[in-house]
């Protein structure tokens, strides 16, 4: 009689061979650190040997030193008397402002082009088509160098300029807008719009808590807007406040007053609002195709009226698919200002890696600290939306 | 007593008259609501507006090659397409010497002759087609475009120019970004924890900054990272520069494609012994490739109109030589920078939206089996 045998066979013994997948990684694992370590120090060297050839020198003592060049445009004080690490502060906030301000303009455009796109209505699709289609393919470095050198260089001189409404003024030394300045007692009117604010909150709470006990609807956002422009409007009148506009007006060579905004910023957030607007454009109108037409059926099953059909179910899925490529738009827009340098407009690239290079020639330093800047403002931004994102996610079982 | 019975269908009615006919399409697609009937006024007002003038400036009062810079400079003149076609050979060529232009165009019909049957899908000899794409045209595009071998005159790369290097530029960028980003792609899909920390570094640090300070570094520091002595190529350092970026971009689309691959297909691959490079060359590989060519071909999108960021660091591509083209004083006129912008614009749209349409075709094409 046949015995089975039912003992295991002992387990081999692991021997170094280069057959053992474990091992094998290792090996693998330790010869690609090497050969990174030997080539990092084969540059270091290299670098090292080229900088003592140029007698160059190293280090981040020069952000201390005063910069002497004219930033012609910049949020706070700047002269030739500022240092270095003042002109970085600059290119900074330079290009987070028009970054910010793209983002927004483009965020509105996009979501307008791509629901016009999807529109019932043949001609306002057929427009949106032709926009998205025509902007997406031309290269933003193009589209700057048509906004700046052929539309805002082309402009009327200073003595000439074009009035638009409301006491704008575009020459070729850019755009002026009047600069509200509102006086000491307009702070409660800011109290107010904050009260007006709360309350709105208040009573959506409120509401929303009605709803769930007993079925019955209250209309929070007309009242709330009612109340809040009611105690806006009532503290305006009470306390007297006023806001003057500064308006711009035309001296002997320029225009004094007013918010002056140059050329090369309004060409700069012109070109990536309308190019960003494009491609935002279609991450909606995908957005918005992704959700099926079931849900739709679905809601109006549940006798779901129009509105509530779009904010609680279409949106809010769409949301879903349009918010990962929408953070990846807003982080390429960021990335894009930096093609302003090719304007001259003062952002990050132009002043620091620009400028301040020619100037100190400590390349490394300077290269390396602008790529940390979009290093940190790319990571900020994935983090801020990784964090949106996981908030709208499914949520699966 | 006989029963009426009718013997033959009667006749369909007409549908009514509401629901067909222009009237129809009028009300359904333009004036379903008052809103839509006043979006529609605005931008019917707007077309009327905006379409008469920009078919004067750009074909009736245009002046056409043949016309001259006074033409141009008649108040009210349209696009000077006069000064497009004087300087058209700059727009292509940049200051490559013109008794040799014969180089450049033998090389523009190879690579023509031979992406349109690497594009077509049923076009016989893929492999064949497809090594002599992807090898033997850079080495017959250096050899020929460069010169110093055969008896051809040396043409330094800084005579380069125009459009020419705008598709070298792309060109090269697809080609040495294809293998490295597969390679990154494998090495962050891998389980060796270094291997795959440092790809994951990589892809991410070049995705994270914008591509004119890659192309600073490139041009400043490359140099200074190479042995003393050495000098290294304009035209190479953005090369470069440009391939390093966008294999970082090829690697998440290649990521995209090995993560459909489903795992059983992994699986099956090592069931039947086949080592790493095997299975993922054999199998998985042509796979994913295959998935992911609508996004390659989105990448060589972006990255062409990406390449006139060289303009930037003193490259004379296509956009750098129009911009050159505007302070040319001999055709000065009101319109001719954007004369020039649009010449520019229109050869970068042709570029990209045949490409995007071919990419919208192949995806459609690769869909066939899951199409609901």
């Amino acid at each position: 009689m046949a015995t089975i045998d039912t003992a295991r066979p002992a387990p081999p013994t692991r021997r170094l061979s280069l057959n053992d997948p474990v091992f094998r990684g290792l090996v693998y694992q330790i010869l690609v650190a090497v050969a990174v370590v030997l080539f990092a120090a084969w540059i270091i060297s290299n670098t090292a040997a080229n900088l003592q050839a140029q007698n160059k020198t190293s280090g981040f003592d020069f952000l201390g030193k005063t910069a002497g060049f004219d930033i012609s445009f910049s949020l706070f004080p700047w002269s030739r008397a500022s240092y270095y690490w003042e002109a970085f502060l600059v290119g900074l906030t330079n290009t987070i402002l028009v970054a910010a301000i793209g983002i927004f303009f483009a965020t509105i455009l996009g979501f307008m082009l791509g629901v016009a796109r999807l529109s019932s209505n043949f001609l306002i699709a057929r427009l949106a088509t032709v926009y998205i289609e025509t902007i997406r393919n031309i290269p933003l470095l193009l589209q700057l160098f048509f906004w700046y050198f052929a539309v805002l260089k082309a402009m009327p001189a200073v003595r000439n300029s074009l009035e638009l409404p409301f006491d704008i003024f575009v020459n070729q030394r850019g755009l002026f807008v009047p600069k509200p300045i509102p006086d000491e007692a307009f702070g409660w009117v800011w109290v107010a719009l904050i009260a007006g604010f709360v309350i709105w909150f208040g009573i959506g709470r409120w509401a929303k808590a009605r709803l769930e006990r007993t079925g019955r609807r209250f209309p929070v956002f007309i009242t709330g807007l009612a109340i809040t422009i009611v105690l806006v409007a009532l503290v305006w009148l009470i306390s007297g406040a006023d806001v003057q506009f500064e308006v711009p007006a035309l001296e002997r060579f320029n225009f004094k007053g007013g918010i002056a905004l140059p050329p090369e910023f309004v060409a700069l957030a012109f070109g990536l609002i309308i190019y960003t607007a494009a491609f935002i454009g279609e991450t909606v109108r995908s957005g918005i195709l992704a959700v099926s037409h079931g849900q739709t059926e679905a809601a109006m099953a549940l006798g779901l009226k129009e509105s509530d059909r779009l904010r609680l179910v279409i949106v809010p899925q769409a949301m879903r698919v349009i918010v990962p490529p929408l953070t990846s738009q807003y982080l390429n827009l960021t990335k894009n200002s930096s093609l302003g340098a090719a304007i001259g407009y003062p952002e990050l690239v132009n002043v620091f890696s620009g400028t301040a290079l020619n100037q100190t020639g400590r390349a490394i330093e300077i290269i390396a600290m602008t790529m940390a800047v979009y290093l940190t403002l790319s990571l900020l931004t994935s983090a801020i939306m990784n964090w949106y994102n996981a908030r709208v996610a499914l949520v699966e079982r | 007593m006989t029963a009426e019975v009718r013997t033959e269908m009667a006749p369909a009615l007409p549908p009514p008259r509401r629901s067909t006919g222009v009237g129809h399409w009028l009300r359904q697609n333009l004036f379903a609501t008052p809103t839509d009937a006043i979006m529609t006024v605005v931008g019917a007002l707007f077309l009327v507006w905006a379409v008469p003038q920009l078919i004067e400036f750009l074909f009736t009062k245009a002046v056409w090659p043949g016309g001259t810079v006074e033409d141009c400079r008649v108040m009210g003149a349209g696009a000077c397409w006069a000064y497009i076609g004087a300087r058209i050979n700059f727009f292509i060529y940049g200051f490559y010497p013109m008794d040799e232009y014969w180089r450049p165009n033998v090389v523009f019909a190879l690579a023509a002759l031979l992406v349109v049957p690497l594009a077509i899908p049923k076009a016989p000899f893929k492999v064949v087609n497809a090594l002599l794409f992807f090898v033997a045209l850079p080495i017959v595009t250096v050899v020929l475009l460069s010169g110093g071998s055969f008896g051809l005159r040396p043409v330094p790369t800084d005579q380069w120019g125009g459009l020419l290097v705008t598709l070298i530029i792309s060109y090269v960028a697809i080609l040495g970004s294809l293998p490295l980003g597969i390679l990154l792609a494998l090495g962050r899909q891998s389980k060796l924890p270094v291997i795959k920390t440092l790809c994951v570094a990589f892809i991410e640090l070049w995705r994270a900054v914008p591509l004119i300070t890659v192309l600073f570094m490139a041009s400043i520091m490359l140099p200074l990272f190479l042995p003393q002595g050495t000098s290294i190529d304009k035209l190479l350092r953005a090369l470069v520069g440009v391939t390093l970026f966008a294999s970082a971009y090829m690697a998440e689309v290649i990521r995209g494609g090995l993560q459909a691959i489903p795992r059983g297909q992994y699986e099956a691959a090592a069931s039947l012994g086949l080592g790493y490079w095997k299975r993922m060359g054999f199998i998985v590989l042509p796979q994913a490739l295959k998935h992911v060519i609508p996004g390659i071909v989105n990448i060589f999108i972006s990255l062409f109109k990406d390449t006139s960021l060289v303009s930037i660091v003193g490259i004379f591509d296509l956009l750098n030589t129009i911009q050159a083209g505007t302070s040319d004083t001999n055709w000065f006129s009101p319109t001719q920078a954007t004369t020039g912008y649009i010449f520019a614009a229109i050869i970068y749209w042709i570029f990209c939206f045949s490409m995007s349409r071919y990419s919208l075709f192949m995806e459609r094409r690769l869909n066939t089996g899951h199409k609901r």
